[in-house]
């Protein structure tokens, strides 16, 4: 009985957390799988009476799509790489090295943050221009890398400072480098963070519209965002190919964050400090 | 405040004369290249825009205007309505994605068979291209065939479908049941990862003392996420305030001004009215306002000796 009541009192919460959370996807698999003509219906269906696949067929067949979720695999990954590098390199050094400006140096980090895309959006389509890289995946790269550096410093810098300096000195003094007591004495205990900012960077990436609408004119180089939003026409809405679209796009992220949330593991630094 | 102490002694040693800005010039390179080069000569670009009157299409023929366009926005009443729309799309979007993603943290944190599975699951709304996102809330509060309105009459709650982003009412807090649908996993995810960088042992210690799991979460829990707390709310109050996909989709701000937001009208303004010198300078009206709560913030942050040493 008591065991019952326990259980309760996790899965009752859980369901009705993730219920929220999954509800608007699973109308969109139902809407995916509903023939056009039971979209418009006087009552709501809450499943079609004739499930049809001819949304992903058509997707898969008749649209570049396959191509689009190329491109922003790339661009997403490649973002993932560029911004936490810059990222840990920036975090470690506001955690562990002292030096005049380190506090405007990080408000200003922040600063940039407060800028709408809507405003840088014009002046940097003139400098991808002009460097020659619009239509191709670095300017997206970039411009991701840019915006996301930010948010990722400050994340990983509370992640460094939450770990006893004691430790990388320990680490020092026992004959490692600076560059060998990040490795491995840092950068693992901060996995948690690390697991999080890749996360925040690799879905910023891979959902971010107004830059890629702008820097990608060119079929070649369009990312899924823009891509879908071509399935959205003046007139009519192709809800086969955006829904069926949209469940597919989800899960690659899904999949990535199954395999990175093992990195969110407990307890690594409990007790690594003796009073 | 830990303080830096024969570590940094060590490096100065090591580094010689000026050690102490070679390394850090080095190691903050690539971050402070990346901002300076792809943000800093854009923002530089805006501030000009907000003193001139822009022409698109004779770009040589723009005049320099002084603070006019400033002032035209101090009596402009629909920027009023727009700051106090933006007001109440942040303070509930925030809010409730909080709540939301605090509860989805604590409850990912238990232990329980398929839990790799469902910390991936619920991520999918982040997943969801904003484009969709907007689509799908859309249609699901559809006044004639949407979810929303069948489940709400189905339960008794309501007596007629209700046009919700067709009525000015309502427009705003649908848009912001979206919003907050969408961006409940950043919360959930921040808050995870730091809820295991906090030592089991507290937990143990608190609860060997007879805490209750509510006085656990009160004085345990939160002080230490309180860092990460801090961060993610006050970037997401930045972001939320100058994001405007789903608005510009599900709604495009109307009906009337009932959910026009402070950078959609600056777009409305720069994109659609061709006037980019009125329209930089509405956004970065917002930016100063958002650079007053951040200041704030960060005093906050100050105070309570985190992230900032």
């Amino acid at each position: 009985m008591r065991r019952l009541v326990a259980a309760g009192k996790l899965w009752i919460p859980l369901g009705a957390w993730l219920s929220f959370v999954l509800a608007p996807y699973g109308w969109m698999f139902i809407t995916s799988i509903k023939p056009p003509t039971e979209l418009y219906t006087k009552t709501v269906q809450y499943w079609p009476h004739h499930p049809a696949f001819e949304g992903y067929r058509l997707l898969m067949q008749t649209t570049p799509f396959l191509g689009y979720m190329r491109n922003s695999g790339v661009v997403a990954l490649s973002t993932c790489a560029v911004a936490l590098c810059a990222a840990t390199a920036a975090a470690y050094c506001f955690s562990r090295i002292p030096f005049k400006g380190k506090g405007i140096l990080l408000f200003g980090f922040l600063l940039t943050q407060l800028f709408p895309a809507v405003l840088l959006v014009l002046p940097l389509f003139l400098i991808m221009r002009s460097l020659g890289i619009l239509n191709t995946p670095p300017a997206l790269i970039l411009a991701h890398s840019t915006f996301a550096v930010p948010f990722s410093t400050w994340l990983l810098t509370g992640f460094f400072n939450a770990i006893p300096r004691e430790l990388d000195e320990a680490a020092t003094i026992d004959g490692c480098t600076r560059l060998q007591a990040f490795r491995y004495v840092l950068l693992p205990l901060s996995a948690p963070g690390v697991a999080a900012a890749v996360t925040y960077i690799f879905i910023y990436s891979w959902n971010e519209f107004l830059y890629a609408l702008t820097f990608t004119a060119d079929l070649r180089a369009r990312t899924l965002p823009v891509g879908l939003q071509t399935f959205m026409g003046e007139y009519i809405i192709r809800w086969d190919l955006l829904t069926a679209g949209g469940v597919i796009t989800a899960l690659p992220i899904v999949i990535f964050f199954m395999l990175v949330q093992r990195h969110l593991i407990a307890g690594l630094t409990a007790g690594a400090v003796k009073g | 405040m830990r303080s830096p102490g024969r570590f940094s002694a060590e490096a100065k040693g090591r580094h010689g004369r000026g050690g102490t800005w070679v390394l850090p010039l080095f190691l903050l390179s690539p971050a402070l290249a990346l901002l300076l080069g792809v943000v800093a000569y854009p923002i530089c670009r805006a501030v000009w825009l907000s003193f001139h009157r822009f022409e698109i299409l004779r770009p040589d023929l723009s005049q320099f205007v002084g603070l006019d366009h400033y002032r035209d926005l101090l009596t402009d009443p629909v920027l009023r309505i727009a700051l106090a729309n933006s007001g109440l799309w942040v303070a509930g979007v925030v809010c409730f994605q909080f709540l939301g993603g605090l509860i989805g943290a604590l409850i990912l944190n238990q232990r329980f068979p398929g839990r790799a599975a469902i910390r991936g699951l619920a991520l999918i709304p982040w997943a969801t291209p904003s484009v969709l996102v907007a689509l799908m809330w859309t249609w699901m509060l559809d006044g004639n065939y949407g979810l929303v309105n069948d489940l709400l009459v189905k339960a008794k709650i309501l007596s007629r479908f209700q046009p919700w982003l067709a009525q000015p009412w309502s427009a705003l807090p649908g848009v912001i049941l979206a919003d907050v649908w969408q961006g409940v996993p950043f919360f959930a995810v921040m808050l995870l990862a730091a809820l295991q960088a906090i030592p089991e042992d507290l937990f143990e210690a608190a609860r060997i003392d007879g805490a209750s799991p509510g006085r656990v979460l009160r004085h345990v829990t939160l002080p230490l996420l309180l860092p990460t707390i801090l961060l993610t709310v006050m970037l997401r109050v930045i972001w939320t305030a100058n994001y405007m996909d789903l608005i510009m989709i599900m709604t495009g701000g109307g009906p009337g001004y009932s959910s026009l937001t402070v950078p959609l009208y600056a777009y409305y303004t720069a994109y659609k009215r061709l006037d980019f010198g009125s329209g930089a300078t509405i956004a970065i009206v917002q930016v100063l306002v958002l650079a007053a709560v951040m200041v704030f913030y960060l005093r906050q942050l100050r105070k309570n000796e985190v992230m900032v040493q």
